[in-house]
């Protein structure tokens, strides 16, 4: 993102009065909600509620309409642009079930995102031996062989190699907006914390991820500024971080019950 | 990544699709239209041939015309019929009237064209590891590094110089593997030929450098009818590519070529084809009908053929390189990309004839079909009742863009012997939504999303290419998908 023409006080993304739709279906239901650098903030809520459908509107999934509403990126009409047009400006997904590429090795998958963003933000191109340097550096972090990077992109890789290959290819492109798919779902405690860990790495007063989650067993990891809890379409709660607590200890129907009240 | 450009795209010809579509201004000698014995004869005198030769192609030339029309019927495939006397079966640069030459008398014109298609035949630029045969209309214009090959003793050169030079050989060979009769176009072929590779390699001898031949259509209305003849005697090796195009012309032109291979014992041919001839426009215009006989004899033990081919040229293709595993223990293989798009139209596939025991074959090949192209493999394994423990593996995969292409697989099966061993296996998909947005989410466009899916489905055919030659084919894919995808 070009830092220029960004107002310093503005913040990083605004969603305002969101409504999204599949078909006829409506997903998301007005939701507002606005994330500065250096936050961390947690989306949480029950199956179904949208959470995902927001992080895919975010990334410019095609299948979704939007309805009504807007999104400002770093003062930008989102919207507007096209998915890799927002990769090269910054955001990055990492997808809940990342998408299996036959004949296409990691390692040239990697290589081309990261010289397709780089080129966008006027960086030079990476010498295959300073690319080499900082995939070494940034795989040790989540553990990855690197035999892995020969192989398909997530071709035969079990279901936590391929939330790992995720956060690799996060720490790779270097985003400042980083939102993550239910990134610790169906990881058992060792994977969740070399996930964990890759993605507290990637913090810092510069960028600002969105964690979609459905449990609160990775906020131990990684602490949030903020938690949202969202269902139905609609952001019926926000907190710190112990509205979560609050949410594991009582479950969904807690909140349920109270918004109906 | 790799900078080398064995078929450069850089002609300077702008605001086209098809970048290989400049003309030579060069004269030429041309026979006149027609088919008859006396252009026969004519092309035959031309060579100065010996009387053999002659007496071949008229064999050739009168079971042609017992053939009538009766041009093979059952490809999947449209054409309106072909006027075979409205054709010129003849045509060489005139500077090139007697055969290659040095490279000092080689006219400078055609020094200059082969330089555009990124094939330099001058010795300080030439490729390097590369021997190059430059065959340019009907004849052969200079054949690089004959004489590092002489050293080892292999033979590069000339059909025409092999015939004068090598008639032992030639006669010994020539329609061993694809005889005269075999098909409407290789008789045809076998009649009016004009020149073509040849290549002999001695026992024992591992050929040090990639052979080369580039195919280059330049005059109108002429037929293509080259013959290549590689024999690779026992013990040897020979790794031998073949890169071809054409100026974009509005009428259709017919290329027949036969190209044979022999494997004595414990020898190996890897024989690697970038077929780009014009394919036509987008409307299906013009175009190259790219009708060939390909075959290799494994004939010695243990010897072993192997073809790859990147089909992603001519408006129709017809062709079936094929192995006869005559040897025991012996290996056919066949690794395939045929790519169409607009009105192009792909036959293609193989043959494995089982006859020696123990005998095995590989086929892998990959289909893509784009616009309102149509592609069919068709593809034909044998087992005769001597191959005992014959093994086949057979894959098939086609892949779609858009909605107004289609993809065809037809295998056929013939199994006289109990012990053989067949796997068949054959997708179709089509590029995923999926797919395609999560290469976006990395960063990339959606054209180059597809690129990167379209050259992971053909990897596994890419990584048998000579080094020098996949990243070529992979840039030719994307030159031919262009404005299709993305």
């Amino acid at each position: 993102m070009a830092e220029s023409d960004t107002d310093k006080n503005a913040p990083l993304l605004d969603v305002r009065d969101l409504h999204v739709s599949v078909g006829e279906t409506d997903i998301l239901k007005g939701i507002d909600l606005t994330v500065s650098v250096g936050e961390v903030h947690a989306i949480m809520g029950p199956n179904g509620s949208g959470k995902s459908t927001l992080a895919s509107v975010l990334a410019g999934r095609p299948e979704f309409t939007v309805t009504h509403g807007k999104v400002l990126y770093g003062g930008q009409n989102l919207l507007a642009m096209l998915p890799e047009e927002r990769a090269r400006e910054g955001i990055f997904l990492a997808f809940q079930y990342p998408v299996e590429l036959a004949g296409v090795r990691t390692w040239q998958f990697l290589r081309a995102s990261v010289d397709a963003v780089r080129r966008h933000r006027g960086l030079k191109e990476l010498s295959i031996r300073e690319f080499d340097k900082l995939l070494d550096e940034k795989r040790e972090v989540v553990k990855i062989d690197p035999e892995m990077l020969k192989r398909s992109v997530n071709e035969g890789f079990s279901g936590g190699e391929k939330k790992r290959n995720e956060v690799l290819q996060m720490a790779m492109l270097d985003p400042t907006l980083a939102v993550l798919d239910e990134t610790d779902s169906g990881l058992d405690i060792d994977a969740l914390k070399i996930v964990a860990e890759g993605v507290d790495r990637f913090r810092s007063p510069s960028k600002a991820i969105i964690l979609v989650t459905h449990y609160q067993r990775i906020l131990n990891y990684i602490s949030p500024d903020r938690v949202h809890v969202l269902m139905d379409g609609r952001i019926v709660r926000s907190g710190d971080r112990e509205l979560a607590l609050e949410l594991e200890k009582k479950g969904y129907d807690w909140i349920r019950e109270s918004v109906a009240a | 990544m790799t900078e080398q450009r064995v078929i450069s795209r850089k002609t300077g010809v702008e605001d086209t699709d098809y970048k290989w579509g400049f003309e030579l201004d060069i004269e030429s000698d041309i026979a006149p239209r027609g088919l008859n014995e006396d252009i026969v004869r004519l092309i035959s005198a031309k060579k100065r041939e010996p009387e053999w030769m002659l007496e071949w192609r008229l064999k050739a030339y009168r079971h042609w015309l017992k053939l009538g029309s009766e041009e093979p019927k059952w490809a999947n495939v449209k054409f309106p019929p072909i006027d075979y006397q409205d054709m010129i079966y003849y045509a060489a640069p005139r500077s090139q009237a007697d055969g290659p030459k040095s490279l000092d008398e080689i006219d400078p014109e055609i020094l200059e064209g082969f330089n555009k298609l990124g094939i330099p035949l001058e010795e300080q630029k030439k490729l390097s590891g590369v021997a190059v045969d430059a065959v340019l209309d009907s004849v052969s214009v200079a054949t690089t590094y004959q004489e590092m090959l002489k050293k080892v003793g292999v033979i590069f050169c000339s059909m025409s110089e092999a015939v004068k030079n090598h008639p032992e050989l030639v006669q010994k060979y020539i329609g061993s593997v694809v005889p005269y009769s075999d098909n409407f176009y290789a008789t045809l072929n076998s009649a009016v030929f004009s020149d073509g590779s040849f290549c002999y390699v001695p026992p024992g001898v591992r050929c040090p450098i990639e052979l080369m031949t580039y195919f280059r259509i330049n005059e109108m209305d002429t037929g293509q009818f080259e013959r290549t003849l590689i024999i690779a005697d026992k013990g040897s090796y020979v790794s031998y590519l073949e890169g071809c195009t054409a100026p974009m012309r509005k009428t259709h032109q017919l290329h027949a070529a036969v190209v044979e291979l022999v494997a004595l014992d414990d020898a190996e041919i890897k024989y690697s084809t970038l077929q780009n001839w014009y394919p036509g426009d987008k409307d299906g215009n013009g175009g190259v009908y790219n009708f060939v006989t390909k075959r290799g004899k494994a004939q010695g033990r243990g010897s072993k053929i192997s073809w790859t081919q990147v089909e992603t040229g001519s408006a129709i293709t017809w062709k079936y390189p094929s192995v006869i595993l005559q040897g025991d223990d012996s290996v056919g293989e066949f690794y395939s990309v045929a790519l169409v798009n607009n009105h192009q139209q792909a036959d293609t596939g193989t043959k494995m004839t089982h006859i020696g025991k123990n005998t095995r074959s590989t086929i892998i090949a990959k289909g893509i079909s784009a616009g309102k192209a149509n592609n069919t493999y068709r593809g034909q394994v044998k087992i005769m009742p001597t191959a005992n423990g014959a093994r086949n593996f057979t894959q098939c995969d086609s892949l779609l863009i858009g909605d107004e292409c289609g993809a065809h697989t037809v295998p056929y099966i013939e199994v006289r012997n109990p012990t053989a061993q067949l796997e068949h296996e054959a997708t179709t998909s089509k590029v995923s939504d999926d797919q395609l947005f999560y290469l976006q989410q990395r960063g990339l466009s959606l054209e180059e999303s597809n690129y990167m899916i379209i050259n992971g489905f053909c990897r596994g055919i890419f990584k048998e290419l000579p080094f020098e030659f996949a990243a070529e084919a992979s840039q030719l894919m994307r030159v031919s998908l262009e404005g299709t995808v993305g």
